[in-house]
């Protein structure tokens, strides 16, 4: 077998096994990577860091086609080199290749915890606008169409507080 | 104004151990920031990380926590000063390197801080000593409310806070706290520690951050992951971990005295033979021994040393704290003379340590 790390060549003679949630995940080392990823001192070595990492190349290398972000230029290879996004909009731009790799970074893949003030108000909105729209649409399937009436008054209260927020 | 008329003096700054400061020395909570519309630091052309540096700090400087404070360009300052800054936990080692287009704003009593394009455009942290993590993450949250409302953060509804790096995705928070563990590594339990705490989903390492030697059995342990799960809940559990490390320290450290008393008072008894006669010390030997005496002086065995002394020794026996002392650059041979006649002059006065027997 051999060494599993990019540009190496050698006989893989270091196993290591964990499992995350569930997963088995497995990685192949020659005896130089596992020294020089600090796999032979215990004390120093984060399995997890040494998966996250390639993981992540991995992940990014399963979506065809170079990404490029029209904001700020930064490319796939850039990601890959430096494990750094260029700008707020490489996150929309590179999502798909991100998603995975945030999931096994994190806990989850959606916020929670603080939201500046300003935007609060104006997710909460939305978030209100959605509970509300299906609410709607259930109302209707269920022909009851005070209900319905009613949810359609709240709505469009709540399009006109939206619109007021964002002209402020 | 100069830096180094602004810091406050090292005895003062170790004068305050804080709650639980046998076992942990600070705690720290840093937040990271963005500005929308704007590259990250580690992508925008000089010019362009310049123009953003000069926009946001005047907002972070006028910040009613930052009266009497302290702000410089990272350019502006000398390699001595960054390195002191380094050393008080007050910037990253990469920040350091960094020169124009890049900044530093700093509180008055250094509890604040905040590196302008670092990795981020904002690196905000709260230091308090002792066993203060909600206490700093109360203090670094108002903070960054008071900013939120003149800098228009990069913020996304489902990534929320966005930064450079994916590992600091969401909330952006890293929560650390410092602890001194010579009972665990003393009784070879460090490792099955770190590695509890690391299954945990938590990160340890040395004194000065990723990739450090945990010098002066001084470790760091902070929360990895900061996307799914709220500041609070991130903070209880890093709480809640810190506080078991703080009984295993404890226990470890009355095992020794029960089980092994004579090899304990051996290692503190030489720790302070050798700083206080040595004529040549290593900072890493300094660190490793002040670590004993440290744990001696917890343990009640000298009787007019403080614990307030040793923190300060800590840290003006750091390579730049120690230039600044003696007010000249010196080489690496040079400061462990100096190192040594300072070590010696401060504790050869002082009673020994002394075991009842």
């Amino acid at each position: 077998m051999k060494c599993c790390q990019p540009d190496c060549e050698n006989e893989a003679t270091v196993h290591l096994t964990e499992i995350v949630n569930g997963q088995m995940k497995k990685i192949d080392l020659c005896e130089e990577c596992a020294k020089d990823k600090g796999v032979t001192d215990p004390q120093g070595f984060a399995l997890a860091d040494l998966l996250l990492g390639l993981g992540a190349s991995s992940e990014m290398e399963s979506v065809s086609g170079e990404l490029e972000c029209p904001t700020c230029g930064f490319t796939q290879a850039d990601f890959k080199k430096t494990g750094r996004l260029g700008c707020s909009t490489c996150y929309t731009v590179f999502a798909e290749p991100l998603e995975g790799m945030l999931k096994q970074m994190h806990k989850g893949t959606q916020h929670v915890g603080k939201v500046p003030k300003a935007l609060r108000a104006k997710l909460d909105i939305t978030k209100q606008r959605d509970t509300l729209t299906e609410q709607l649409q259930k109302a209707i399937d269920l022909e009851n169409y005070e209900e319905a009436a009613r949810l359609r008054d709240q709505l469009k209260e709540l399009e006109s507080v939206g619109s007021a927020e964002e002209a402020s | 104004m100069e830096l180094l008329d602004f810091l406050t003096p090292s005895s003062e700054l170790s004068a305050n151990g804080g709650p639980e400061d046998h076992v942990v020395l600070s705690s720290r909570v840093r937040l990271a920031r963005n500005i929308s519309g704007v590259p990250f630091p580690g992508r925008a052309k000089k010019a362009s990380r310049e123009e953003t540096c000069e926009s946001i700090k005047p907002p972070i400087s006028k910040a009613s926590a930052m009266r009497g404070g302290f702000s410089a360009g990272m350019g502006d300052l000398k390699a001595l000063d960054k390195q002191l800054l380094v050393e008080r936990h007050l910037i990253s080692r990469e920040h350091a390197a960094k020169g124009g287009g890049s900044a530093l704003v700093l509180n008055k009593d250094e509890t604040l801080s905040v590196m302008v394009n670092e990795e981020d455009h904002l690196r905000m942290q709260a230091l308090l000593p002792g066993m203060q993590i909600k206490q700093v993450w109360q203090k670094i949250d108002r903070f960054d409310t008071s900013l939120e409302k003149k800098l228009d953060y990069a913020f996304d509804a489902s990534y929320g806070y966005l930064t450079a790096c994916p590992t600091n995705l969401g909330t952006g928070i890293r929560v650390s706290a410092m602890l001194h563990l010579p009972g665990l590594v003393l009784t070879d339990q460090v490792n099955q520690i770190v590695q509890a705490v690391t299954k945990l989903g938590h990160a340890v390492r040395g004194l000065y951050g990723e990739g450090t030697e945990a010098l002066g059995h001084i470790f760091q342990v902070s929360n990895q992951m900061t996307l799914g799960e709220s500041e609070a809940d991130i903070i209880e559990r890093i709480h809640k971990v810190v506080l078991q490390i703080i009984e295993h320290e404890t226990n470890a450290r009355a095992t020794l005295q029960q089980g092994k008393p004579k090899e304990l008072f051996n290692h503190i008894g030489r720790a302070y033979g050798v700083l206080a006669n040595a004529h040549i010390v290593s900072s890493k030997e300094s660190m490793n021994q002040l670590s004993l005496i440290r744990l001696g002086v917890k343990l009640g065995m000298f009787e007019d040393l403080e614990t307030s002394v040793v923190d300060e020794l800590f840290l003006v026996t750091q390579p730049a704290h120690l230039q600044q002392l003696v007010g000249e650059k010196l080489g690496g041979e040079e400061r462990d003379v100096r190192r040594a006649d300072l070590l010696r002059s401060r504790l050869n006065g002082m009673q020994g340590p002394k075991v009842s027997e």
